[in-house]
């Protein structure tokens, strides 16, 4: 019965460190040299580095440097440049975007002008690594499928960020930059919208969060199962289909009725970590542009039940004292 | 049609935990074993309830069916048929057809030669959903804590929770849980493009090998984890995402009953700020 089961690499073998395939011409040196933390070998790969800089990784660190900079910065001066009060607050400190009166106008810097130069240069910075990515695997050959994932993930920070302040016709609508201050915003968000759970795009992408973490755990799980066959060498295994990729696919089949093969399965995780920020853009970007209160949205087209009022009707505030954006 | 071209030699008898050669057959591509028979009896005795607790409900739209659980005035006893008894049994057959599942693919690893990472990984879940309608409940004293089972009931349920503590996003266990949900994904994403990337390279080139999705990671973030590694941190993720969600509702009620964003205050009350 006491079988071998691979959580962790008992016996590691240590030869000489990598120091990556050749790249071609036009390409900086890679920086550091390469080193081994046994602790690391236990999980994965020990060695660490080297890593690629170049002109966009160090243009991209520059901006993002700047950014988170500047938040800083901001934070302590809202302490009152008080180290120890920052450490203590820092949670629940923010910069926070400018005040709806100022719409998309440029604002005072401290009444938001540095929260959107944080934004240019956070932005100026994803994008630069975007770029980054994008070349690194062109110049070794590769398919450029990590890019357009994570392309995904800047459609949903450009839509928190940009589009929908934008379409909102204020700068106002951003996300703070925060730990709790940013939690807070999602909540009161969801609050102003009628309860984002009722947003069909919300839910579409907490399916497919949830769905990544169930395939990634499945996945996981069935690769570590057959490595005793050699599973993990995958794209040996897609390309020579050996023991291991067809136990996999008979475990699923057996169990489920139905198998992805070694290289379906990882289309199958593409499109599922890539639909999460992809439908949750199109949420947030739904609300409060095209849809106000999504429970009454559910309420009209037969998806939530119209409960009971139980509390006597409440105006918007906002439209009570007739703020304008 | 049921059988994949390689399959025939794999279909082999043995590797069963209980009933022998009895149930050691296949039905079309499924397995069937002592735990296919369980699953199938469980399963259809909760969907037969649902559907008949659905008839005795106000709808029939497919969103708004639900099975709430029983009054808090019952506590942990028994309710009526119609008034939380359904959804008791419900939870029963749903927690007798998870772990039937889970006892089934530990026969077919057997069968397979293969690890037990996944019915293992399954356990994980399975306890999440038990957290949720038992361990939470009982330790609350009332069935009626267990969420009701629905589409959009759930989601309330979940909505209605998290207000209780004022502010779920607080709960330190919910950031975590939250945190490595999102990291898992992220994760995921960088594993399947990686390994498509490689086997679908730029026009021109040939297969990429595991030495170029190295010098892919190592160039871009100066660390590469690997073949291998990147599918246990991949479990690994995954596996602490459902664990912290568990701890986060079992503490919210048995241990926390008041708002979360006050659970907060012995950080900023502590003497080392003086």
């Amino acid at each position: 019965m006491a079988e071998y089961q691979n959580i962790f690499t008992v016996v590691q073998a240590t030869g000489p460190v990598q120091h990556g395939v050749e790249l071609g011409h036009g390409n900086s040196p890679r920086s550091g040299k390469p080193f081994l933390i046994h602790l690391f070998g236990r999980l994965g790969n020990a060695q660490i580095g080297p890593i690629y800089l170049g002109g966009l990784g160090l243009a991209s660190l520059l901006c993002g440097l700047f950014a988170f900079n500047i938040i800083g910065m901001n934070m302590l001066a809202s302490v009152d440049w008080n180290p120890i009060q920052f450490v203590r607050q820092l949670f629940w400190l923010a910069l926070e975007p400018p005040a709806p009166a100022y719409g998309l106008s440029i604002p005072p810097m401290n009444q938001g002008g540095w929260f959107l130069l944080t934004g240019f240069f956070f932005t100026a910075s994803v994008l630069l690594w975007w770029a980054r990515v994008y070349r690194r695997a062109t110049e070794l050959g590769m398919g450029t499928h990590v890019a357009w994932a994570f392309a995904a993930a800047i459609w949903l920070m450009m839509v928190l960020g940009l589009f929908r302040p934008i379409l909102m016709g204020s700068w106002s609508e951003a996300v703070p930059y925060g730990i709790f201050p940013h939690l807070d915003w999602t909540a009161a968000f969801s609050l102003r919208y009628g309860n984002l759970f009722y947003n069909p795009f919300h839910a579409l992408s907490i399916v497919f969060l949830y769905g990544s973490a169930l395939l990634f755990a499945m996945h996981g799980a069935t690769i570590l199962a057959v490595t005793k066959y050699g599973g993990e060498r995958e794209i040996e295994q897609i390309v020579d289909r050996g023991t291991a990729s067809e136990r996999a696919a008979l475990f699923w089949r057996w169990t489920m009725g139905f198998n992805a093969t070694m290289e379906s399965i990882h289309r199958w995780a593409w499109w599922f970590a890539v639909l999460c920020p992809l439908t949750g853009g199109i949420g947030i970007l739904l609300t409060g542009t095209v849809v106000d209160n999504w429970y009454l949205w559910a309420v009209k087209h037969g998806v939530a039940p119209a409960y009971p009022a139980v509390f006597p009707a409440v105006v918007d505030p906002a439209l009570m004292t007739g703020v304008k954006p | 049609m049921a059988m994949l071209n390689f399959e025939k030699k794999y279909r082999v008898r043995g590797g069963t935990l209980l009933g022998g050669d009895l149930f050691d057959f296949w039905v079309g591509p499924f397995y069937v074993g002592f735990f296919g028979v369980t699953t199938l009896f469980f399963s259809f005795l909760g969907t037969a309830m649902i559907l008949w607790g659905a008839s005795q409900g106000p709808t029939w739209n497919l969103w708004q069916i639900s099975i709430a659980p029983p009054d808090l005035s019952y506590g942990l006893r028994f309710a009526p048929l119609m008034e939380g008894g359904l959804w008791q049994l419900i939870t029963v057959c749903a927690i007798g057809a998870f772990v039937s599942w889970m006892l089934r693919e530990v026969e077919i690893c057997r069968k397979l030669g293969m690890g037990f990472h996944v019915p293992a990984a399954f356990a994980v879940a399975i306890l999440a959903y038990v957290t949720l309608v038992v361990v939470r409940p009982v330790l609350m004293g009332a069935w009626g804590h267990g969420f009701p089972y629905g589409i959009f009931s759930h989601l309330d349920w979940v909505s209605n929770v998290g207000y209780q503590y004022l502010h779920f996003h607080y709960n330190p266990a919910h950031m975590i849980a939250v945190s490595f949900f999102f990291t898992t994904t992220l994760a995921l994403s960088l594993h399947g493009a990686l390994v498509l990337s490689s086997t679908n390279p730029a026009p021109g080139h040939t297969v990429r090998t595991p030495e170029h999705e190295d010098t892919f990671f190592r160039d871009i973030i100066g660390y590469s984890v690997g073949t291998l590694g990147i599918h246990r941190l991949g479990l690994f993720l995954a596996l602490a995402s459902v664990l912290f969600s568990a701890l986060c509702i079992v503490i919210s009620g048995p241990f926390w009953s008041r708002g979360w964003p006050e659970w907060w205050g012995w950080w900023l009350n502590m003497p080392i700020w003086k």
